[in-house]
């Protein structure tokens, strides 16, 4: 444990040193890149050796505070959030050098490194907290340098719009982890987390309606999202990677955690969360298909993402009410399995993406095309991205969405119970990754295919070795769990047991035992694509790539005349316009010989812009509307203010 | 074990591969037929493949090493897919608890590939093509998946020979048999969309503009041609097949006359293709969706038939 403390100090101030060297010298942020490798190589080893030795480690340590110990606490539920989070701020941190240079960035280079090693400190800490405060304390550190890392570039008037929303987003959910851990340690008695399995369920509902609020506004459930898509948008690209690949995962941790602490579940927890990521995956995947700005589609997939992690924890959850081990196991270990993929390969994503845009200099999709002529090397890594959030094999976003799948067909053998809705979450994960595998052919292909759309796209370059070699291990790592999935399946199976409190590892067994098939699959699909590839590269070899693209007789065609994001996405688009209310203008073409015209779409989001600020506009509006009317400054009225007031309260004394 | 295995695997791969491009022989021959006129030979795709295979390449300047991907990925996808799924009465090779969901997303990857081959050209048909594409398969999944749960609650396992077992004969002759009529209807829609038949598609068409699947490959030629075309007609044979085992659930036992009920049962399904093709019009396209989520709601009505 010694180690975890000392690989959570080295991160939290691997900044600190910077603050001391001149704004444009590299020291700094040299410093800052070897402290936090240190740091997470450091918790990795603390984690590993957990891991191998099989028990959980504690650290109980006296301190000033009322109501428990300082007390540090590792299993493998929080391994499972830990590992990828030491891997995707290992590789961000490398990639920062290059892709936010001190000397390019004097005036904010020193404080992005401040809070990006205090974020990653304090969520290292609050995953491994078991104690209330000693958790909400990193959870208000992680919250608060979210904020500085996503407001980078504050004199953006949108970065701070954005910012100013994360804010207010992050601490109505903190008021409710409050509130939540009040009622907690009213029910165990003390601020220290109690012992897995054992509060009663009387009085739990308030508790977890609580901890949905609190930790699924951090995750970015539809509809708390709000925040996410302008937050991930205006952050860096390697501060986007860490927010969405793991700090959105704290959310998810909560929920798990909380839920590990019942002795029993009623139906409706699982039922609600099925149903919110449901909503989450569809609507989120339908309103990233809408957009055209790089970073926010790729943020609105961080919702989608979530809506299936969410739909593997309510599975899990109704496999608890209704004693179901198997779908226990099933839907937990879809749950936990795709907080790994997803961290792996949404930084993945975000790292490539910020690559395209330190290129190009903007983050419309519409302005790229023809990249992967130009940057080779970012280009097979965005593919391989786009591949495993598309949830295809052989990489690892299929194995995680596998399990949900298996877990979803578990209620067909039970079929008298009321469990056969949750079937329907099968149907759903379907029309899910249908829906992203349109999205992704759309922005690799619009974004790296075709020919430039602009002048930027045409004398784009090739991102540097340092920010390539981090999005090559990221890669790497997807390719392993996809290939070789078995290997992770002692530290989930550890994760079932302390999650569910059942031992009976050796029944889940047959339960995991396919993914051996499958890895086999993955392996099968791997030679034979690559023994294909190979016979027709050797054939097509030394042809001349030396005529235009057929244009169907057309002679002179354009890049403008290639698809776009809007119009790729136009035909879905419209399918879901129910939900999204996407914005048109113009593209009508008048008469026989129409003059130029303009065509322009706009898919604002579906709560934030459509129902919460028109909301919020409405009470501001009635508030100035009452203030006239009851501030009018006529004396009189004040004098019957006062008269009214009195007669109110001695009737109410007098009660 | 292991032999087995292997006679299973070699009679699986000789089946589809000799028997493959046949299908679409049987389908211009129908279509001839009803047209009047004598057409070409049934043996004609094995020609056009075999003449294909022996040109040379050209590429567009614009391409990139993607263009090439498409073709390979949707060769192998078929030939991996053809070893989950049983062929008639001969149980599929590889089999486990699940195999199911790799089938489909198989056939998502050949998707993305094909789709992004296309935008590799740069050309706005062939962007057409892929948005086409990846609009009406995404709406035709949910329609697999209903379906597969209306088969894994009739049996007893969640590994396509489990759901295509034997049993199936008991259930059409149980209440399940209106269930299983409707998700058989669903899946021929599906797969008349996936495989690019009329009235969702035309193959034969010459304009480009009312392409789907055509216009996507407008720029490949020689053995990459070849190899779509070939990965074409393996595709429509592997989801033909999980038609042909719903719809002719019988079993003898023995190797060879097991493989002709399904090589019958394949030409029957080719044959009726002929005969929708020659019989009905092209949809409108705005129409497509609409028809795929009556299949969905269709095949929702099936599951809840037999949920109940």
């Amino acid at each position: 444990m010694i180690w975890l403390v000392g690989g959570i100090l080295l991160t939290t101030l691997s900044g600190v040193p910077g603050l001391f060297f001149q704004r444009d010298s590299h020291g700094g942020e040299r410093i800052a890149c070897l402290l936090t490798l240190t740091g997470t190589a450091c918790g990795l080893f603390a984690v590993a050796t957990t891991l191998i030795s099989g028990k959980d480690a504690d650290l109980e340590l006296p301190w000033a505070m009322p109501g428990g110990t300082l007390a540090l606490h590792l299993d493998p539920i929080a391994a499972t959030f830990l590992l990828p989070l030491f891997l995707i701020v290992a590789t961000g941190v490398v990639y920062g050098l290059r892709y936010w240079p001190q000397h390019e960035n004097p005036t904010n280079g020193r404080k992005l490194r401040l809070f990006y090693g205090l974020i990653s400190g304090a969520m290292i800490l609050l995953l491994s907290a078991s104690n209330g405060i000693l958790f909400l304390m990193g959870w208000e550190v992680m919250a608060i340098a979210g904020f500085f890392l996503i407001t980078t570039e504050e004199h953006k008037e949108e970065v701070r719009r954005a910012g100013y929303i994360y804010l207010i987003a992050t601490h109505a959910g903190t008021l409710a982890l409050f509130a939540l851990f009040a009622l907690l340690s009213q029910a165990s008695g003390a601020l220290m987390f109690p012992v897995a399995h054992t509060l009663p369920t009387a009085g739990s509902t308030l508790i977890f309606l609580l901890g949905l609020f609190g930790f699924g506004m951090k995750a970015g459930l539809m509809p708390l999202h709000i925040w996410l898509p302008g937050a991930h948008a205006a952050a860096p690209s390697h501060a986007s990677a860490l927010l969405s690949g793991v700090m959105i995962k704290t959310g998810i941790y909560g929920l798990v955690r909380l839920t590990s602490l019942f002795a029993e579940i009623p139906a409706w927890w699982g039922w609600t969360l099925l149903l919110l990521g449901m909503i989450s995956g569809i609507m989120g995947v339908a309103l990233a298909l809408a957009q055209h700005d790089i970073k926010r589609l790729l943020a609105y997939h961080s919702v989608e993402n979530i809506g299936i992690i969410a739909i593997g924890l309510g599975l899990a959850l109704l496999g608890r009410s209704y004693h179901l081990p198997e779908l226990v196991a099933l839907g937990l270990a879809g749950c936990l399995l795709h907080v790994i993929n997803h961290g792996l390969f949404k930084s993945l994503l975000f790292l490539s993406a910020g690559s395209v845009i330190h290129a190009v200099g903007s983050r419309e999709i519409d302005h790229f095309g023809g990249l992967l002529k130009r940057q080779p090397w970012t280009g097979a890594l965005f593919l391989g991205g786009a591949v495993a959030i598309s949830a295809l094999p052989p990489f690892n976003g299929f194995i995680s969405e596998w399990l949900i799948y298996l877990g979803a067909f578990q209620p067909l053998k039970h079929p008298a119970s009321a469990l056969g809705m949750a079937v329907l979450a099968a149907p759903a994960l379907a029309l899910i990754g249908g829906l992203a595998l349109a999205c992704f052919v759309k922005v690799f292909g619009v974004t790296f295919l075709g020919e430039p759309r602009s002048k930027a796209a045409a004398h784009a370059h090739e991102a540097p070795k340092a920010m390539i070699a981090p999005m090559a291990l990221l890669l790497a790592a997807c390719a392993w769990i996809g290939l070789l999935p078995t290997t992770l399946l002692p530290l989930l199976n550890g994760a079932i047991a302390g999650w569910s409190g059942t031992t009976g590892s050796a029944q889940l067994a047959g339960t995991f035992a396919p993914l051996g098939w499958v890895s086999l699959a993955g392996w099968l699909l791997l030679t034979l694509l690559i023994v294909t590839g190979f016979r027709l590269h050797r054939r097509s070899r030394k042809v001349p790539r030396d005529v235009a693209t057929w244009g169907c007789g057309y002679r002179f065609p354009t890049s403008r005349m290639q698809y776009t994001a809007s119009s790729f996405a136009d035909s879905l688009v419209r399918q879901f316009n129910f939900g999204l209310w996407s914005k048109r203008h113009g593209g009508k073409v008048p008469g026989l010989f129409p003059p130029a015209a303009q065509f322009s779409s706009h898919t604002p989001d579906a709560v934030l812009d459509r129902v919460l600020f028109p909301a919020f506009r409405g009470t501001a509006r009635l508030c100035r509307y009452l203030r006239a009317r009851i501030q009018n400054g006529e004396t009189a009225c004040y004098l019957l203010y006062v008269v009214l007031t009195v007669i109110a309260l001695m009737t109410f004394l007098t009660l | 074990m292991i032999g087995r295995l292997a006679l299973s695997l070699i009679s699986h791969l000789i089946l589809l591969l000799l028997f493959a491009p046949l299908l679409q022989g049987v389908i211009t021959k129908t279509k001839s037929i009803f047209g009047g006129r004598i057409g070409p030979p049934l043996l004609q795709p094995y020609y056009d493949l075999a003449r294909l295979f022996r040109k040379e390449f050209i590429f567009s300047r614009t391409t990139t090493w993607v263009f090439l991907a498409g073709p390979v990925v949707g060769l192998v996808v078929p030939l991996l897919a053809a070893l989950l799924i049983p062929f008639g009465g001969l149980p599929a090779p590889i089999s486990f608890e699940g195999d199911l969901i790799l089938f489909i997303y198989l056939f998502g990857l050949s998707r993305f590939f094909t789709a992004v081959a296309a935008l590799d050209t740069g050309s706005s048909f062939e962007g057409m093509g892929a948005v086409r594409e990846v609009t009406f398969s995404c709406l035709a999944e949910p329609t697999v998946l209903f379906a597969l749960l209306v088969l894994a609650r009739l049996s007893d396992g969640l590994s396509l020979n489990a759901l295509l077992g034997p049993h199936l004969l008991d259930a059409w002759h149980s209440e399940a048999g209106a269930s299983l009529g409707l998700i058989l209807v669903c899946l021929f829609v599906v797969l008349l969309v996936e495989n690019s038949r009329i009235p969702f598609d035309d193959p034969d068409t010459h304009l480009e503009l009312t392409m789907i699947h055509e216009v996507m490959v407008l720029d490949h030629s020689g053995p990459a041609l070849g190899m779509i075309l070939y990965g074409a007609a393996l595709k429509m044979m592997v989801l033909g097949a999980l038609l042909v085992r719903l719809a002719l659930p019988w079993q003898t036992g023995w190797w060879l006359s097991d493989a002709l009920l399904f090589l019958g049962g394949l030409s029957g399904m080719a044959v009726l293709i002929g005969v929708v093709e020659s019989t009905m019009a092209r949809l409108l396209l705005p129409r497509v969706p609409q028809v795929l989520i009556g299949t969905s709601l269709l095949a929702v009505f099936a599951l809840v038939l037999v949920l109940r």
